[in-house]
């Protein structure tokens, strides 16, 4: 099948330009000679079936980001029939020079010059024929937004690539021309074909930059921000994802159970409480992700985030990060995983890392479910704010110094010059289109991984056959036996540690499972519980529950994020480890003063 | 005989043309394929709080950029 490459600079709309041409259809797959997975779909051009890849956005082909080498290896490693190259019309300066690096490469080509609306709204003319002219390539103006073009640019992809012979690998990796014959070439058609308007009026932009950067407003206002995407995400998602674990559990009982009457109790058990309550545990999660996706797009689109990156810069740069992650980190205490899965906007792998290192330390609203029951339990009202509260200070600290231990590990190669793109309303067609290849995405890479891990949870507490659920007799009761050594010192006795055995699945069951191993549940839980532990214990399982792994959907997230097993399993020690010394220091400190 | 100033040293509002960049290689490139290359104009629109980065124009295009970067950007004023 012929090949269609999408090539451009960063916020030129070649994604949307992409999910215009292509629908939902696209899927992500390896490429040889590139490391990173690329979108790519089929689509049917004149009577053809070709397919479209979508390239990271790039710079400069010569560059040395991540980026960009994977773009030049992509090139060297697959051969293409046809480059459509996308430019902001409005940047048409300092843009070209990346079309015409292209052309060098010998690649027969396509020019599509976005944003014709933004450049028409700012009076910038641009000849299109005489850039086709002077250049021998097929150039166009064309609204990847709005569709304008479309049509047209469709009809001239079809028709170049038509007479395009394929190119050969051999004949693009020997081509390189040096970058002053460009320079030279590019001065002469600007000078030709571009008519920008000398001095550009206070934008829109402009007016907005002076409120939204304003010295005094500006923090109040991000934070307004931050709080009113949070409490949308999670006010919103918080009932849905209720409603979808109730729509799980009826299916469960009303339709499922009934069905499998004629079946021994294992089978039942490892089909209801295993995989059914992983296939469950996925669902759950999809109105958060969609919610996240659908205001995380806003937020992005807009250009907000990147006047957000600017803002928080000075503080994050000291933590080895920049301002995307703080973005993320906050909203990681809503959920982490949506917060993991958007930390692909960060282009520098090492900076992802280290962001989805700092993550999962966010204290979500699964962990705060077990707090608040357990702060109910031990503490009085009037203590109960300031305990909550000091978690969270634990949360944040705990990122901290993660950040510190590890920025030297994680050192970002990326050059930090961001663009601050003009505000863009975005389209409802851009939002839904992400929220659904979101969605699916953690379908595809989570759903396995997360069933597994259920079941083996679910079978560690049901084996041997015939003992009582998460009992001493069973491999969990067993392995909370095995850990006292290591876990009695932090006050946390062998049936909190079965606890601990559930909750590396979900919090969400870490009180449901406390009400298995009691076999008692609600406020005879909560007062058993007082009677059980002491405040330091308690607040010692706290602690270890805060930090240690928050549960398996995170670490799918993770794996699939980071693509590194490697990776993953330092994600899942490190917090362990930092679980351990926070609640051993705490549990000891504690004891030695007298409590 | 011309003056300099390194970018960083200019105050919001004030601008110049780029007489040289002294960044290693990579931060370069990425300087000159967003525009930043001997003979343009810049201009600083703002300077972030707490020693925070700069926003810079430069066309049609802004840019963010951190202190320590600006100061390898010479500016003839």
């Amino acid at each position: 099948m012929r090949k269609v490459a999408l090539l451009g600079m960063p916020n030129t709309g070649k994604s949307t330009l992409f999910n215009r041409l292509t629908g939902s259809g696209a899927r992500v797959g390896n490429w040889p000679g590139v490391t990173v997975e690329l979108a790519s779909a089929k689509l049917l051009l004149g009577a053809e079936m070709v397919e479209v890849i979508d390239l990271p956005g790039i710079y400069d082909l010569h560059g040395f980001s991540e980026d960009e080498l994977v773009v030049r290896h992509f090139l060297e490693n697959n051969s293409i029939d046809l480059a459509v190259v996308i430019l902001n019309a409005v940047q048409i300066e300092r843009q070209l020079a990346l079309a015409l690096q292209i052309q060098a490469l010998g690649l027969p080509l396509v020019l599509l010059l976005n944003m014709e609306d933004e450049a028409k709204k700012l009076g910038i003319r641009i000849d299109t024929e005489k850039i086709s002219g002077q250049l021998a390539i097929p150039t166009l103006l064309v609204s990847a937004k709005y569709g304008s073009g479309y049509q047209t640019a469709l009809h001239t992809i079809t028709t170049a690539l038509r007479g395009a012979p394929a190119t050969p690998i051999e004949a693009v990796k020997t081509a390189l021309i040096p970058d002053q014959t460009i320079e030279a070439k590019l001065t002469r058609v600007l000078a030709a074909a571009v008519d920008m308007p000398v001095t550009m009026s206070v934008s829109l932009t402009d007016r907005i930059d002076r409120v939204v950067l304003h010295p005094v407003l500006a923090l109040p206002l991000f934070l307004a921000v931050i709080l009113l995407l949070f409490q949308a995400v999670f006010a919103l998602g918080m009932p849905l994802q209720a409603g979808m674990n109730a729509a799980f559990g009826w299916m469960r009982q009303d339709l499922l159970s009934p069905l499998l009457a004629g079946t021994p109790p294992f089978v039942q058990g490892l089909l209801l409480d295993g995989v059914w309550n992983g296939v469950a545990t996925v669902a759950t999660f999809v109105p958060i992700i969609v919610l996240f996706f659908v205001f995380m797009a806003i937020v992005e689109d807009t250009g907000y985030l990147s006047r957000a990156a600017f803002l928080t810069d000075a503080l994050m740069a000291r933590l080895g990060l920049d301002g995307r992650s703080f973005v993320m980190i906050l909203m990681g205490f809503g959920c982490n995983v949506p917060a993991l899965m958007g930390t692909r906007i960060m282009r520098s792998r090492p900076l992802r890392l280290l962001s989805m290192l700092l993550i999962p330390l966010s204290l979500c609203s699964a962990r705060l479910q077990v707090f608040l029951f357990i702060i109910a339990a031990l503490f009085t009202s009037s203590q109960a704010p300031y305990v909550l509260f000091s978690l969270y200070l634990a949360s944040i600290a705990t990122a901290v110094a993660t950040a510190l231990v590890f920025r030297r590990h994680f050192r970002s190669t990326e050059p930090f010059v961001i663009e601050l793109p003009p505000y863009r309303l975005p389209t409802v067609r851009q939002i839904v289109l992400r929220a659904w290849q979101e969605v699916r995405h953690f379908f595809v890479r989570a759903t396995k991984f997360i069933i597994a891990g259920v079941v083996l949870v679910w079978l560690l507490t049901n084996l041997p056959a015939g003992v009582a659920v998460g009992g001493s007799a069973s491999y969990a009761g067993w392995l909370g036996h095995a850990f006292q050594p290591l876990l009695s010192p932090l006050g946390i006795g062998d049936k909190l540690t079965v606890a601990l055995i559930f909750g590396f699945v979900a919090k969400e069951v870490v009180i449901g499972s406390l009400a298995v191993i009691y076999a008692t549940s609600g406020a005879a839980l909560a007062g058993h519980l007082a009677q059980q532990l002491d405040w330091v214990q308690a607040y010692s399982f706290m602690l270890f529950t805060l930090v240690y792994t928050p549960c398996l959907s995170t670490v799918a997230t993770i794996r699939a994020e980071s693509r590194s097993l490697g990776f993953t399993a330092f994600a899942v020690a490190w917090p362990l480890l930092l679980a351990w010394l926070l609640s051993f220091s705490f549990y000891q400190g504690a004891r030695l003063l007298g409590y | 005989m011309q003056l300099t100033k390194l970018l960083d040293y200019l105050t919001p509002g004030q601008g110049g043309r780029i007489v040289a960049i002294h960044a290693a290689e990579d931060l370069r490139r990425r300087l000159v394929a967003l525009g930043l290359k001997p003979g343009n104009e810049i201009r600083i629109v703002r300077r972030g709080l707490f020693a925070g980065p700069l926003q810079v124009r430069i066309g049609t295009t802004d840019i963010i950029i951190r202190r320590c970067d600006a100061r390898q950007i010479e500016i003839a004023v």
